[in-house]
């Protein structure tokens, strides 16, 4: 239990230090951005009851926003991560099978299963996100272009993580 | 009341999403009609403080490029100079000594964030409210303006870029003086802006230089850029120049925030006037 929240205190730290000291700084083609640090809120344990997790997507959230000079804005894609999390576990994964809980990881769950939980994860989260900043629907085209990219590239990063941290023994 | 009870601990996770969105948007909104009118933002002490020592490090990544901008800038001014001129009358020292006093002051700063990709850019710099910086205030570098201070702490200011789709800032033709506004373009290119509201008798030629006026809080006559394109928007009723950006914002280092002197009393005095109609 106490490794668990240890673990997920320094995941935090870094995802955010990644975030706005290296992440915030590339862009490529000023269309493609990646937002890795929503990736905290997807290794969250299963678990986590849902007002802990709606806290923690919030707390993130700000903590991203004061370093990137928008509040409220990643905060709020945080919290409707969070519920797009609940609903998408809820769907696809019975919560009784686990014991000494286990995380959503590549190692627990498969590529296959974490691989669609990203793209659906963060696919919602930044479209949400792209369009509460551009807030006007006469750039839709761009915008769509820039959330399609900016996905496809946050995803990759997820996945390099993911593999980086791979435990194979860890599936029983 | 018990079914209630039971339907809501049923889908707790819809009226939590609830309650924490409105509340995360709540924060949103308040902040643009407030223009940053919280805590949350970069000049704060511990995101500030944290910024500044990340930039202490990558500042030696460009050392060399900062030292030959400060160079060509040293040169600039020495050519300005008393020392550098040869006095050839007398009467030029009592001109220069009784007609002119200080209009604009400039505090030199370190850019210690500053980013070029978003819809709305900001930069925060190594100076805030104890050197005198105050929000509202200009700030330009070495090559042309830089943007708006918009808000202040005691050791940080937090900058609105003129790579900002708020920032809209009084600018003219150098060569015709035809007045327009200057204003990022849509593109999000962090290159190029836009000269609009020009009047259609003006005739502009590309590479013509584009400055500020002597109504903006800026020094008159500060470069912004030059005119890359002519007919950068159609349809309107008056010109609209695309303008290439003198300033370099992804290698932003040093600035410099300038103050008017005399802001106070012109404000002060156009106050006084609408309260008179």
């Amino acid at each position: 239990m106490s490794r668990t929240i240890l673990i997920n205190i320094i995941r935090f730290i870094l995802l955010v230090f990644v975030q706005v000291f290296l992440l915030k700084n590339v862009t490529l083609y000023n269309l493609s951005t990646p937002y890795l640090y929503i990736l905290f809120i997807l290794l969250l344990p299963f678990g986590i009851p849902n007002f802990l997790l709606f806290v923690l997507a919030l707390v993130l959230g700000l903590t991203v926003d004061a370093f990137y000079d928008t509040p409220g804005l990643h905060a709020a894609a945080c919290v409707l991560l969070a519920f797009v999390r609940i609903q998408f576990i809820n769907i696809t994964v019975q919560k009784e099978g686990f014991d000494n809980e286990p995380e959503p990881t590549v190692s627990v769950m498969g590529f296959r299963w974490f691989f669609t939980y990203a793209i659906i994860l963060t696919l919602i989260h930044h479209f949400f996100l792209f369009n509460l900043e551009v807030f006007r629907f006469s750039e839709i085209q761009y915008t769509l272009t820039r959330v399609l990219l900016s996905s496809v590239f946050t995803v990759f990063l997820m996945l390099i993580s993911g593999l980086l941290f791979y435990r194979s023994r860890e599936r029983k | 009341m018990r079914n209630l009870l039971i339907f809501i601990t049923k889908y707790n996770a819809f009226f939590l999403f609830l309650i924490f969105e409105i509340g995360a948007l709540v924060i949103y909104v308040k902040y643009n009609s407030f223009q940053k009118a919280t805590f949350i933002n970069t000049a704060n002490n511990v995101t500030g403080t944290l910024y500044s020592q990340v930039d202490e490090l990558k500042g030696y990544l460009t050392l060399r490029e900062v030292n030959d901008s400060l160079e060509r800038e040293n040169a600039r001014l020495r050519n300005q100079l008393k020392a550098s001129f040869y006095v050839d009358s007398i009467s030029r020292h009592k001109v220069v000594d009784t007609t002119y006093k200080v209009q604009y002051q400039y505090v030199g700063a370190k850019v210690i964030n500053n980013s070029i990709n978003h819809r709305t850019n900001y930069i925060t710099l190594n100076v805030g409210s104890n050197a005198g910086v105050a929000k509202g205030k200009g700030v330009i570098c070495a090559a042309g303006v830089v943007g708006i201070v918009v808000f202040v702490s005691p050791h940080f200011c937090v900058v609105q870029s003129l790579l900002n789709k708020d920032t809209q800032i009084s600018a003219m033709l150098a060569d015709h003086k035809d007045i327009g506004s200057f204003k990022w373009g849509s593109d999000l290119d962090p290159t190029k802006g836009l000269l609009i509201n020009v009047s259609n008798n003006a005739q502009p030629r590309i590479g013509e230089k584009v400055i500020t006026t002597q109504y903006s809080l800026f020094p008159a006559g500060v470069m912004i850029g030059k005119v890359a394109n002519l007919h950068a928007r159609e349809g309107s009723t008056s010109l609209n120049l695309e303008v290439a950006l003198s300033v370099d914002f992804s290698k932003l280092q040093y600035v410099y925030v300038v103050t008017n002197k005399f802001a106070a009393e012109q404000t002060g005095l156009e106050a006084l006037q609408k309260k008179d109609e």
